[in-house]
């Protein structure tokens, strides 16, 4: 769309065209006081996003109670105020955090993807009633709505009563600790809260995959297996990205399950949101510096994550 | 193309019954795993429909009834739907009724629930609780002041965003930064901005002569302060949505408001935000939801059961009940009444989705 209505352009309006590139000059001419205001919103808005993010980044490079009484919070540390301690203290207290995170969040991520994917295909390409659909899809589609308040206290009953433990036996005697099993309640219990915003996004997307493909496999005689198999399976690629993604980042940074499952950040199984809630309380004091790299180092995988797949990331949640 | 496809396929499953049936009970015992290609399966199981018909043929009588009765595929993709959505029964449904059952008992302590003896007693303790009555308030504040301000900035940076900037991609990949960020870390941030001393929003306030302000520790002000948070890490997202809504809109419609001689503002007051309903609709139920689990961002503002002093929302006041006290069934009618707040947001969302087709 154009910006036709902005006439009243600016009187300081640059209006030389000597030899300069054209880009440039387009650039400046579309400058009027419309554009600049335009632009001075945007990058008012950028510096609200970023200033909590850049404030915490400068200060875990700081000595404690020297380094950030005397700095503003969002000036980077002079030389002699400048530490990596902090940096050091949170990778040690965090590390085993970090692991443990990634042992029930990978798994519950690809599994909850998966059963997504099943359901969602189950529910559009299959031909039945929607009489009897519907009310099967509308209970997928509330469980994403849950405050999970509601299912807590029979969460712990449930896994107070599952004898997991004696089930996973071998596991003990390999040398796992046994506090590990919270982890596996841990998988269990993301797949299934899960499930619902997985077949949520798989089913936005079957809905718009060719049908004659479908319905030309299915003529030649393909099971409903097999079309999964061979078509659907493969072109949901690109969905099972945006769902891997937006699921890790939501399991990765969960905080209530873990604290219900595993309770104590002194546990060797505790995860790593759990280990940084508490690291503030552990030490005497409230050492800012200590808490802010320690967060970074918490929010590392999904920065990462982030980063480098931005799109699917905004495509999962826009969703 | 697709009802002459539709109806050939019926035909022809309909004289192929026992077979494209029964090859499925038949067969079953190789299905899993075929490496052949099609065709070479389509022989193997016209083969064993041959050699097993008879046998399968009690399963087929009971299936035919169901797809009968359900539709023609409902056997056949049951593997697929049925399992997640036993599994998403028994955690979701199942729980939800279990924890009602659970709030009727006089559940607490370390001694398991008696079910033998069941009452509402506990709902009757918190509608005369200040503190559930205070929670709910919160809830209720929190909820709906986050919602509203989210969505108002979250339009204001999709509307800016759409004007044809240059970097358009990094300005919204920063403004969507935060939410890919733990609760746990973004309340380790503001605790941080926050700071009576030497946090930033005290010292942008003290350069206009304001504060400086105990942000965490006064009891009127903190819900607030948790909005703001809130806000900063969930308007990113609203304008996803929002940007999305946007784009959807023809561009004839930016251009007959042109015409009329609109300006600027008046065009996206009067055309091009009554359209984006839809998009507020399903922006205002996640940012809700989301409010609801704000239990994880003020559990880490004080790593601890109780958040600071008039921050008390149910959420927390549920898991603290249960978890500090062991006050289980108390608890249980806690988080029923939050369940209750939430399906009375869901119920007509639902709904709303169900006319419009999208369910």
């Amino acid at each position: 769309m154009s910006d036709a209505s902005h006439e009243d352009s600016d009187p300081t309006d640059p209006t030389d065209s000597t030899g300069v590139a054209a880009r440039v000059r387009d650039d400046l001419a579309a400058l009027d006081g419309y554009r600049v205001a335009l632009y001075a919103a945007i990058i008012g808005m950028t510096v609200f996003f970023l200033t909590p993010i850049e404030s915490g980044l400068v200060t875990a490079f700081k000595t404690n109670p020297g380094g950030i009484s005397s700095t503003l919070p969002f000036a980077p540390p002079p030389p002699r105020f400048f530490t990596l301690e902090k940096w050091q203290t949170a990778i040690a207290a965090l590390g085993r955090g970090m692991v443990n995170s990634a042992l029930y969040a990978v798994p519950a991520t690809i599994i909850s993807a998966l059963f997504g994917s099943f359901a969602a295909y189950g529910l559009t390409q299959a031909d039945w009633r929607a009489r009897y659909k519907a009310p099967v899809l509308a209970m997928l589609v509330a469980g994403i709505f849950i405050p999970y308040q509601a299912v807590l206290v029979p969460l712990s009953q449930f896994w107070g009563a599952v004898p997991l433990a004696e089930l996973l036996t071998p596991l003990w005697v390999l040398g796992v600790p046994q506090s590990y099993v919270g982890l596996v309640e841990l998988t269990i219990t993301h797949v299934a809260y899960g499930i619902p915003i997985c077949m949520v996004l798989f089913r936005s997307y079957y809905r718009n995959v060719s049908e004659e493909m479908i319905e030309a496999a299915r003529l030649d005689g393909a099971t409903f297996r097999r079309v999964y198999r061979r078509i659907v399976f493969p072109i949901s690629t690109p969905m099972f990205a945006v769902v891997l993604i937006y699921q890790f980042t939501q399991i990765w940074n969960d905080l209530l399950f873990a604290l219900i499952l595993v309770s104590t950040e002194s546990s060797p199984a505790a995860p790593v949101v759990l280990i940084l809630a508490g690291l503030g309380e552990s030490m005497e004091g409230q050492d800012f510096a200590l808490r802010m790299a320690g967060a970074f180092v918490a929010a590392l995988p999904t920065l990462i994550v982030y980063i480098m797949f931005g799109e699917e990331f905004a495509e999962g949640v826009a969703t | 193309m697709r009802d002459f496809l539709s109806t050939a396929r019926t035909r022809l499953r309909r004289a192929a019954d026992g077979d494209a049936d029964s090859d499925d009970v038949g067969a079953g015992s190789e299905r899993d795993d075929d490496p052949v290609s099609t065709g070479d399966a389509a022989a193997t199981e016209a083969g064993a429909v041959v050699t097993d018909g008879g046998t399968a043929a009690g399963g087929d009588g009971f299936r035919d009834r169901l797809n009968e009765r359900f539709g023609e595929d409902f056997t056949e993709s049951a593997p697929f739907w049925l399992p997640p959505f036993l599994l998403v029964g028994l955690f979701v449904y199942g729980a939800i009724a279990w924890n009602f059952v659970i709030s009727l008992t006089d559940y607490k302590g370390f001694v398991g629930p008696d079910y033998s003896d069941l009452d509402f007693e506990m709902y009757v303790r918190a509608v005369n609780d200040s503190g559930v009555i205070d929670a709910t308030v919160n809830t209720f504040l929190l909820v709906v002041g986050f919602t509203t301000v989210a969505l108002a900035v979250g339009l204001v940076l999709a509307i800016l965003i759409d004007r044809n900037i240059r970097f358009e991609n990094t300005f919204r990949t920063i403004y969507l930064l935060p939410m890919s960020l733990s609760f746990v870390v973004t309340a380790q941030f503001w605790l941080w901005m926050y700071n009576f001393n030497n946090g930033v929003v005290n010292i942008a306030l003290g350069t206009v002569g304001i504060g400086p302000v105990d942000w965490i520790g006064n009891s009127s002000l903190v819900l607030w302060a948790v909005v703001f948070a809130l806000v900063w890490q969930f308007s990113g997202y609203t304008m996803v949505v929002y940007l999305a809504g946007l784009r959807a809109i023809p561009t004839e419609h930016y251009e007959a408001a042109r015409v009329d001689g609109a300006s600027t503002l008046k065009m996206y007051w009067r055309v091009i935000i009554p359209q984006l309903k839809g998009s507020t609709i399903s922006a205002a139920i996640v940012l809700m939801v989301f409010a609801l689990k704000a239990f994880d961002f003020l559990y880490s503002l004080v790593s601890g059961y109780r958040p600071p002093n008039g921050a008390d929302i149910l959420a927390t006041k549920m898991v603290r009940e249960a978890y500090s006290t062991n006050n289980w069934a108390y608890a249980s009618a806690i988080a029923i009444i939050l369940f209750l707040m939430a399906l009375s947001i869901i119920g007509p969302y639902l709904y709303y989705e169900y006319n419009q087709g999208n369910l």
